[in-house]
């Protein structure tokens, strides 16, 4: 085999895949076969690098160059220029603000606010190959912990690092651990919580996929912490690339015997499988997650007891979210006080987001606790598309809530986000700009909560979809005096009586719409107004008759013929029959069909006739 | 394995094959392979760096290519990095120059002066 000099590592995360970084590869195999160079390039297929907006994206070594969008087409000059010629192609790079070519990928601002502890090794390295995983110093930790260390010791170790659940909740890992430590069995399990369902969150989806064996090393260390022998990966079904690459991480580590009898001579026997989830959000709740392992519908049970003391089949069980256990080797190698020593009084460590909206930079990022919103969404995120006006970011996905302008200069850490309203949740990040219609907004995870609520019980089945019939009504103009109260009693009820997690966060969407734009659900209720234009049934289209040339064309286009009118006397929309279908505006020449604000009023009087017409048949 | 020096030497051994992600290398040999370095033969010039030093087991030396380097006449141009030296750039190579050069330089540490137009940054 002949010496390589260069490495090409492709971003495979699902971001890339989607954009065409298959095709990509594909073609560079066939290019490089073309040019009698396969012998000297690698092309090493990596988990997420993180910057998804720009893919798929790719970075060349030994020199570090970073190529963003690149389509099958741009291949052939890559491998003539670069490869054959040494000339990186300036026009793949990325730009900076100034419009300066950055040819690095270190180099790149989207990377250099970040601190990756948990991603370190994702989108760097080959996730099916266990070598690069321990040539970067992989299953160090565990060999250390395992001839060196004792259960309490490891559990000392992760108190005094300040490591705090990455699910959501932040419960202190360690009271977990000692908890199950503790408690008296035989039998005790270790679960990794792989079931992230927020929508717009891909954190523990990437990890799984881009560094499985960082998250198998994390679970052994935390298995022999507690005492256990045997570990469940829990991963939905959706995600059929973790589930291959946690089951070849697996497999891997069996080969070489880093999991099975008597790891590193210690006496400490461990063996892991996956179990795959079939996507209900509820089973991401550990209870729920617990049952569906052993089989049985994803149902929540009321705790007590924790599973930490009754768990999966009654034994005492530890519940880990992935981005928990991939922070685990990191501590142990770099040492607890390094990672106390980032991030706030109480929240300590990076946090892995998922940053997606109306934003420049969407993707993967890590950063230390304690960063502010601005920094995460202006210098990290890249701000907004097109210098819009910021208006909300939704943090924690439908459990979280909404922040705005104001909170900008909050610490992103448990406690401060949980005091605004928000949560950190899983770390889905979602940015909208002043288009965006928060009644909308809210309605949409409301809707989201209603479905994968598990009915078990009252006040999550029925209240989700009482507030859900209530924000549907003010978004389509029939909204009442008193709706607000009404969703804030309702709310609250249902937070207070709902028996698991989903339940008593699922209102929180609302509520901090409620809190933070309070005036945009009156407008709606009140005048019958969408401002962002938003909510069809609160708006009406207009045709400018001055601008209007009577070409006809709108009246062409619209399906239920409510457009009429002639080149003398232009045209004219019967908005009674309108059904805001957007054709007319989009095929309008000159421009003079515009959205406006509000219900019309040939609308409301025939509403007003309606009514009296049903008064008088009665 | 069963013990960390087991680990240790895994490893080791990976470490080698991700050298190119910028693990440390003791010495870079960098190839000019511009439109003139190219009609010069440097692919040739670059397989042959490539094919002796995997050869030989040297996994210390990184092989790399750059752009046209202004030396037309000297074509083809290599450069030779050693940490806390300076660059010697070698010119006018063939496979057989480059077999030397590999024994001598990268070897055994001593520069070929007869192929040398330049040396320092």
């Amino acid at each position: 085999m002949s010496l390589k000099r260069i490495d090409l590592l492709l971003c495979c995360g699902s971001g890339c895949i989607s954009a065409g970084a298959l095709k990509i590869k594909e073609k560079f195999l066939q290019v490089l076969k073309d040019n009698g160079l396969e012998g000297e390039i690698n092309i090493i297929e990596t988990g997420c690098m993180g910057p998804c907006d720009y893919g798929p994206v790719m970075v060349i070594y030994p020199e570090g160059v970073f190529y963003q969008k690149v389509t099958p087409a741009d291949v052939d000059e890559i491998v003539d220029e670069h490869f054959i010629k040494g000339r990186p192609v300036s026009r793949l790079m990325i730009q900076d603000a100034d419009n300066q070519i950055v040819q690095t990928a270190k180099e790149i601002p989207f990377y250099q606010k970040q601190v990756k502890v948990a991603l370190a090794n994702c989108g760097y390295i080959d996730p099916e190959s266990i070598d690069e995983y321990i040539a970067l110093g992989g299953y160090e930790a565990l060999g250390t912990i395992l001839t060196s260390m004792t259960p309490q010791d490891t559990i000392n170790l992760v108190e005094r690092s300040g490591l705090r659940g990455r699910g959501g909740g932040g419960f202190p890992t360690f009271i977990k651990w000692q908890m199950v430590h503790d408690a008296p069995a035989k039998q005790k399990y270790i679960v990794c919580n792989g079931d992230e369902g927020d929508p717009g969150a891909f954190m523990d989806r990437s990890l799984l996929e881009g560094d499985p064996h960082r998250i198998l090393e994390g679970m052994m260390i935390s298995a022999y912490a507690i005492g256990a022998s045997e570990g469940f990966f829990y991963i939905r079904a959706e995600y059929p690339l973790a589930i291959k690459r946690i089951k070849g991480a697996i497999e891997q580590a069996r080969e070489l015997g880093l999991m099975g009898k008597s790891i590193f001579g210690s006496g400490f026997c461990f063996d892991a499988e996956v179990r795959t989830g079939a996507g209900a959000f509820v089973c991401g709740e550990e209870t729920a997650l617990i049952a569906s392992i052993e089989g049985n519908r994803g149902n929540p049970t009321p705790k007590p007891p924790y599973p930490s003391t009754k768990g999966l089949w009654g034994m005492p069980t530890a519940v880990n979210n992935v981005e928990t256990l991939s922070n685990l080797p990191t501590i142990f190698v770099k040492g607890a006080e390094w990672f106390a020593s980032m991030g706030t009084e109480t929240s300590k460590g990076t946090k892995v987001f998922a940053l997606t909206g109306d934003i420049r930079n969407t993707g993967l990022v890590e950063v230390p606790m304690g960063i502010t919103l601005r920094e995460l969404i202006f210098e990290v995120g890249g701000g907004m598309v097109n210098d819009a006006n910021f208006k909300a970011v939704q943090l924690g996905g439908p459990s979280g809530g909404c922040l705005t302008k104001e909170h900008l200069d909050v610490s992103v850490d448990y406690e401060s986000l949980r005091e605004k309203g928000a949560m950190m949740g899983s770390g889905g990040v979602i940015v909208m700009n002043d288009s965006k219609c928060m009644v909308n907004i809210a309605m949409f995870f409301l809707d989201f909560s209603v479905e994968e609520s598990c009915g078990k019980c009252s006040p999550c089945r029925i209240g989700l979809k009482q507030m859900y019939d209530t924000m549907h009504r003010i978004t389509i103009g029939e909204g009442k005096a008193g709706d607000v109260e009404e969703l804030i009693r309702l709310g609250e009820a249902i937070k207070q009586l709902s028996l698991c997690g989903l339940g008593q966060s699922a209102p929180n969407p609302v509520l901090s719409t409620i809190r933070y734009f309070r005036e945009e659900y009156d407008i709606h209720i009140r005048e019958r107004k969408c401002p962002t234009l938003e909510c069809p049934d609160l708006l009406h289209f207009l045709i400018d008759k001055p601008r209007c040339i009577g070409c006809s064309l709108c009246a062409k286009k619209c399906p239920v013929s409510c457009i009429a009118g002639s080149r003398e006397e232009k045209y004219v929309i019967h908005q009674i029959d309108c059904v805001k279908c957007n054709n007319c505006l989009m095929v309008c020449p000159v421009k003079a069909i515009s959205k406006i604000p509000g219900v019309h009023q040939d609308v409301i009087d025939a509403e007003v006739m309606a009514r009296e017409l049903a008064e008088n048949e009665d | 394995m069963k013990t960390l020096a087991d680990l240790k030497q895994i490893r080791e051994k990976a470490q080698e094959d991700m050298k190119l992600r910028g693990a440390n290398t003791r010495i870079k040999i960098v190839v000019g392979m511009g439109t003139s370095g190219i009609a010069m033969g440097a692919r040739e010039v670059m397989k042959t760096f490539l094919e002796e030093i995997s050869g030989r087991n040297l996994t210390d030396v990184l092989v790399t290519q750059t752009g046209e380097k202004g030396l037309s006449s000297m074509e083809p141009v290599v450069d030779v990095i050693e940490e806390n030296k300076p660059k010697v750039t070698y010119g006018n190579m063939t496979p057989e120059k480059v077999k030397k050069v590999v024994v001598e330089h990268i070897v055994n540490g001593n520069i070929v002066s007869e192929f040398v137009v330049a040396t320092g940054n």
